[in-house]
């Protein structure tokens, strides 16, 4: 299984990666949507997990771009702030919503299901 | 979608307490209500001049007016009467004196020497004119020679007396009136009469002054007017009504001469002003008087007066208590506007205050999440890497790490309840978990709970399921209630709050507490803008009527029950479903 992590923070998605790594989970990451794109252009991902808040470009967007490189592609999205909107979007757009701090084994556990869905 | 993603636990320690989310805006009520007292005193002080000064100007004018020429009327009046009068009783003396003239015309001297002859005329006089008494022919000595009459005044020698110097100058003599021999008022006419030899004899007769009393009765004068004769001197000659009788001195003065009537205005021996009339009778000692009380004269002018000030007194009171009324019926309409315009502007302003609170809460949460996210990743790298390697086994370093990762658990919860409130102030209706609500409500009143061992019991029946509704407005509802309840209990208190199926449509959330209660009158104003009984606490009394408006627009009711000493329940009732509109949110 294949894991893309986008989100702002450098320090969050690196150690996350690492935490995934331990669980037999290969993850990729990217603290910008452009780094995020380049990468995904460069090698396919079964999951992305994304931030939906991020500068310049949101989750959101950066989905809808990733999905045309991957259209077979899984989306987790990823949210410090739990407001009804963000709630909707999540629901909406994305195969699974998960609130920040998240708990690595919940993480895993979804990204299990996602994938095998 | 029954559940919301970030659903943190409700842990009540590092609550904050509810007070912030109270309407603690101030409102100068006094002030405002004495603007309006103010107002109300200007307004029904402008209507009442504007409206009364007017009448009461004109009522004044017309007063002026026609009292002057009332006044005018009357003596206008009077003074024809007295002219009218005056020919009347001139015209009888001058109808006597033509009499006595005829006489000594027609009949010589010598005719008249004989006294039989004399007694036929007086006869005929008598027949002819009224008042004649007796008939005298009196020779230019003085020597009345011939008498006829009552009385026996043959021979009498009148040489000495005033009259007969007076009428041997005037031809005519009229005296005044006087009582006489016979003691009956009377006057004497006497006639002059020049003989061709020089000489001169003269007609005296004595004539009643009934006439002039049957002249003057006849007047229709209206009041207590009095007509009368005086002579000069001031002495009735004829009796009155009010001035004196025949003979008695007048209590006024006598007028100075005129040729033409006159009226004047005089005060009266009991000082009240009389009018009166007099025009002096042309040779005669006579002075007839029309003598009349002025408030009599003026008394259907007064009449009238009365009415219309009568009439002036009902308008003023009528335009008084109707401008009052309307007034205060006004400012008072203006005053419940008012009232309302500021309430809906504290619930807004009170809406606005929580979701401002909210974003603030939202963005503190989400800034610190972040960091809160990197902790506990680098925490949980932590233990990965412990647990892979040497340090599994060190009791301490793990625990060190768990320690980080429960903090940061407990950093979570009260960040989620942030976000939780946030979120709660969106308005689109979601479905809702009552007893969940109640606890999170509690969750901000759990500090106060505990400091003053107040016991909070939520009771929630098992058929009761969740309810689509506006959730923000909810918390607000049961927080304010909730607040409601822990400001009436006593410490060590105990508030319920019972969840239950109303119908299929409804549920009822109960909120009873073991407080002070409150009295039926006060009971009956509770949810009243500004009614409140904790002014003395910093209440504005806004509390409960913003709940009464919320659950409205939430569809439900709110009823109250309540007992001096006994405590007070709530009963809230909600709609399952907020209708159709909220649903199209989801």
């Amino acid at each position: 299984m294949k894991v893309l992590l986008v989100d702002d923070e450098h320090e969050l998605v690196a150690t996350l990666a690492e935490r995934l790594a331990f669980r037999g989970v290969d993850a990729q990451w990217a603290t910008t949507g452009r780094d995020a794109v380049a990468l995904a252009s460069r090698e396919s991902f079964d999951v992305a997990v994304l931030d939906v808040k991020m500068p310049r470009i949101s989750g959101i967007q950066l989905k809808k771009e990733l999905e045309r490189i991957h259209p077979e592609m899984k989306f987790v999205f990823v949210t410090g702030h739990g407001s009804e909107e963000d709630f909707r979007i999540g629901s909406a757009e994305a195969d699974r919503y998960l609130a920040k701090p998240v708990d690595i084994e919940s993480l895993v556990e979804t990204l299990k299901e996602v994938v095998s869905s | 979608m029954t559940e919301h993603a970030v659903d943190g636990d409700r842990t009540t320690d590092r609550a904050p307490t509810g007070s912030w989310v109270r309407p603690d805006l101030d409102i100068e009520s006094r002030q405002y209500s004495l603007n309006l007292r103010r107002m109300w005193q200007l307004t029904a002080l402008l209507m009442i001049i504007v409206s009364v000064a007017p009448l009461m100007v004109l009522t004044a004018i017309d007063y002026r007016v026609t009292e002057k020429s009332a006044e005018s009327e009357i003596l206008l009046n009077t003074s024809r009467v007295v002219s009218n009068t005056k020919l009347a009783v001139e015209f009888s003396l001058v109808e006597r004196i033509a009499a006595l003239d005829f006489i000594v015309l027609d009949n010589s001297f010598s005719e008249l020497n004989d006294c039989s002859r004399v007694g036929e005329i007086l006869d005929r006089l008598q027949t002819s004119f009224t008042g004649f008494v007796d008939l005298g022919v009196i020779d230019s000595s003085g020597n009345q020679f011939c008498y006829v009459g009552p009385y026996d005044l043959s021979g009498v020698d009148y040489s000495g007396e005033e009259w007969f110097a007076d009428v041997q100058k005037v031809h005519t003599y009229i005296s005044d009136v006087f009582a006489g021999f016979r003691h009956v008022p009377h006057m004497v006419i006497a006639v002059r009469h020049d003989l061709p030899d020089g000489g001169f004899y003269v007609l005296r007769t004595s004539v009643e002054i009934g006439l002039l009393h049957k002249l003057l009765s006849n007047l229709e004068i209206s009041g207590k007017g009095d007509a009368f004769v005086i002579n000069q001197k001031g002495v009735l000659q004829t009796s009155s009504r009010a001035h004196g009788d025949v003979l008695e001195p007048l209590g006024l003065d006598v007028p100075s001469f005129s040729t033409t009537t006159r009226v004047y205005e005089t005060p009266g021996a009991d000082g009240t002003p009389l009018i009166v009339g007099y025009a002096y009778i042309p040779d005669t000692p006579f002075i007839l008087m029309i003598v009349n009380q002025k408030t009599a004269l003026l008394a259907p002018w007064s009449d009238t007066r009365r009415q219309v000030i009568g009439f002036l007194v009902v308008s003023l009171s009528i335009i008084i208590v109707v401008t009052l009324g309307v007034t205060t019926y006004l400012v008072g309409k203006i005053h419940w506007a008012d009232r309302q315009r500021v309430a809906a502007l504290h619930q807004t302003e009170y809406t606005n205050k929580m979701a401002s609170l909210g974003r603030l809460g939202a963005g503190v949460a989400h800034e610190i999440n972040n960091p809160l996210a990197i902790i506990k990743e680098k925490a949980g790298l932590m233990k990965d890497l412990f647990s892979l390697g040497w340090y599994a086994d060190d009791p301490k370093l793990m625990g060190i790490v768990d320690s980080i990762l429960g903090s940061v658990d407990r950093c979570s919860a009260i960040t989620r309840r942030l976000l939780n409130f946030a979120r709660d102030t969106d308005t689109n209706p979601v479905p809702v978990d009552l007893r969940e609500i109640a606890t999170e409500v509690l969750g901000f009143m759990g500090k106060e709970a505990e400091y003053r061992s107040i016991e909070v019991v939520v009771e929630m029946e098992d058929d009761v399921g969740e309810i689509t509704t506006n959730k923000g407005r909810l918390q607000q509802i049961l927080l304010n209630v909730i607040n409601n309840a822990f400001a009436a209990v006593a410490d060590g208190g105990r508030i319920e709050i019972g969840i239950s199926s109303q119908d299929a449509d409804y549920v009822g959330i109960r909120v009873t507490d073991n407080g002070c209660g409150m009295t039926e009158a006060q009971r009956r104003r509770i949810f009243e803008p500004f009614f409140t009984t904790k002014s003395s606490r910093g209440g504005v009394g806004l509390g409960l009527s913003i709940t009464y408006s919320l659950v409205s627009e939430l569809g439900g009711t709110i009823a109250v029950e309540s007992e001096v000493g006994r405590g007070t329940t709530f009963q809230i009732t909600l709609p399952v479903s907020l209708g159709q509109k909220g649903g199209a949110g989801q």
